[in-house]
């Protein structure tokens, strides 16, 4: 489509304009119009629908506790913290994106240099009193560390918790018997994302 | 001698007609609420029992156990009284209604009708128009706005629809000559086609829609439409205030699909292959199914559309029917 195709803001010939409806003038007219709606069938089109769905018998109720929905793969609930595949090091590299882009200011993270001059996360924690499950932390995050989980049955009862580093990272033993699965939602690599890395220049 | 064994008949009989007109009342509930979710696609009660079955009797112990609040500014005496009225003209109504065909039990016959007075449909109708001081007084004493306009508005129903149902009854007792409802029964006798109903289908629609506004079904259930009035009339009832009201609204409802099932579906008589007292559960049954079928499937009317309805349509309709009748008679 050309541009030229976008720029007519003239909507006018594909539009029907509706002038409502006649005013009926004497008691004939207002009989029939009466008679029109009264007689219409719109009442067993009702009936029917519903004795329809009852007879398909095509029932959309998920019974909770015993059956449960599974979460499409952007679906935001509490947050994870990732390991490496290669050496079970957690991912965070303590870079502190997503505490600078937290909107809610729910992320707090403290981090220190240890002896080998490699930076260390000491505190990670969330404030899910405060999380409005945004999800930027997630997608702002250069190492596919923080992501979101998909457990949405967070009744607890201390409001502190799952928001702790030791809450959120993958536990170690979980993460040996290679329970941990790569965060395909918000923030990840697509699919095809190696087609598109392409060679830096090194012209100069 | 005989006069005590009548008492004890009638005691007896009244007795099975409460136990059972309650316990199908709170059978209907359930039916209701299952019915209803169906077609809406849902499961309705699941968990008491198998298939949500004793979540009836998880309701009648909530209903029992539950605080009975009467609110600080209320009529205490007519507060209290007015479920009992409700409820229990519902059920006085029943007491001139035949279920079944008489039957023979250790060569001792029983009529299935508690009392078979000879102007039965005139003590029906009157009986049950009674039940709307139960909402009427409710309304008035409760101290409360919803339910002040609760009552209104069940007087305004009842100003409507009894004109209407009076009048569209009137055509099938002239052709048959009686009040009775054994009378009326017996006059179909022989078959489908004999039934009232190919001869008075005006009669029939009308009186089956002053049945829907007689019981507070839905295209008429202005008197306690939650998102206009809250609860109406029963807004500051709670626990088995409340449910008398709610049971004595379900008798009534088995009481017009029998009504309609005798006068205009040709009764307790047999039909085709089928025995008559089973025909006549069938037609109750289906007549119940209908009241929470088009409760699922239409949205209500306003209360001036109700009245304009009743004496501007159905009255004069009912009239002409009359009028045919007696020109077709004479």
């Amino acid at each position: 489509m050309e541009l030229r195709g976008f720029k007519n803001r003239n909507a006018t010939p594909g539009y029907i304009y509706f002038e409502g409806e006649k005013e009926s003038q004497n008691s004939w007219e207002r009989f029939k119009r009466f008679s029109a709606r009264a007689v219409k069938g719109e009442l067993f089109v009702g009936l029917w629908i519903v004795l329809r769905e009852m007879i398909k018998f095509n029932i959309h109720t998920v019974q909770y506790p015993l059956q449960k929905l599974q979460m499409f793969p952007r679906y935001r609930a509490i947050h994870k913290l990732l390991r490496l595949f290669e050496s079970g090091h957690e991912r965070c590299i303590g870079c502190g994106l997503c505490e600078k882009i937290c909107i809610a200011n729910c992320i707090k993270i403290d981090t220190k240099v240890d002896e080998n001059s490699r930076k260390l996360v000491t505190e990670y924690s969330i404030n899910f009193g405060r999380c409005i499950f945004c999800g930027y932390c997630a997608e702002v995050c250069p190492e596919l560390a923080i992501v979101h989980g998909d457990d949405y049955e967070h009744a607890s009862e201390q409001r502190a918790h799952f928001g702790l580093r030791e809450d959120m990272l993958t536990p170690i033993d979980e993460f040996k018997a290679k329970k941990q699965k790569e965060f395909p939602g918000f923030g990840a690599l697509s699919k095809d994302a190696d087609k598109f890395v392409k060679k830096t220049p090194l012209a100069y | 001698m005989i006069e005590t064994a009548l008492i004890i008949e009638t005691v007896v009989k009244a007795v099975v007609v409460l136990s059972v007109v309650a316990a199908m009342a709170g059978f209907a509930t359930f039916i209701e609420r299952k019915v209803l979710a169906f077609m809406q696609r849902r499961l309705g009660p699941m968990h008491v029992g198998p298939y949500g079955l004793l979540q009836l009797a998880a309701d009648g112990i909530k209903l029992f156990t539950k605080e009975d609040i009467i609110p600080q500014n209320a009529i205490k005496p007519i507060f209290i009284i007015a479920p009992v009225i409700g409820a229990a003209s519902a059920f006085v109504a029943v007491a001139a209604v035949p279920y079944f065909p008489e039957f023979t039990v250790f060569g001792y016959t029983i009529h299935p009708i508690i009392s078979d007075i000879n102007v039965g449909l005139l003590f029906i109708m009157g009986a049950a128009s009674v039940g709307m001081y139960g909402p009427l007084l409710a309304g008035l004493s409760s101290a409360n706005k919803w339910s002040l306009l609760g009552g209104a508005r069940a007087v305004i129903q009842l100003l409507s629809f009894e004109v209407v149902s009076g009048l569209s009854i009137l055509a099938p007792i002239m052709m048959i000559g009686s009040l009775s409802l054994i009378d009326m029964n017996d006059y179909q006798i022989g078959g489908v086609a004999n039934w009232l109903i190919w001869k008075q289908p005006l009669a029939f629609v009308l009186f089956a829609i002053a049945g829907f506004a007689e019981t507070n079904r839905t295209p008429f259930d202005l008197v306690e439409f939650e998102a206009e009035i809250v609860s109406g009339y029963a807004t500051e009832y709670s626990g088995m205030r409340w449910g008398l009201f709610f049971i004595g609204e379900y008798a009534n409802m088995i009481t017009i699909s029998v009504m309609v099932s005798i006068i205009f579906l040709g009764g307790y008589n047999d039909m085709w292959f089928i025995p008559g007292a089973i025909a006549m559960l069938l037609k109750v049954s289906l007549w119940i199914f209908l009241f929470l079928w088009v409760r699922a499937a239409w949205p209500h009317i306003r209360p001036d559309q109700l009245m304009w309805l009743c004496w501007k349509v159905l009255m004069p309709l009912s009239l002409i029917n009359v009028l045919i009748t007696g020109i077709v008679l004479v």
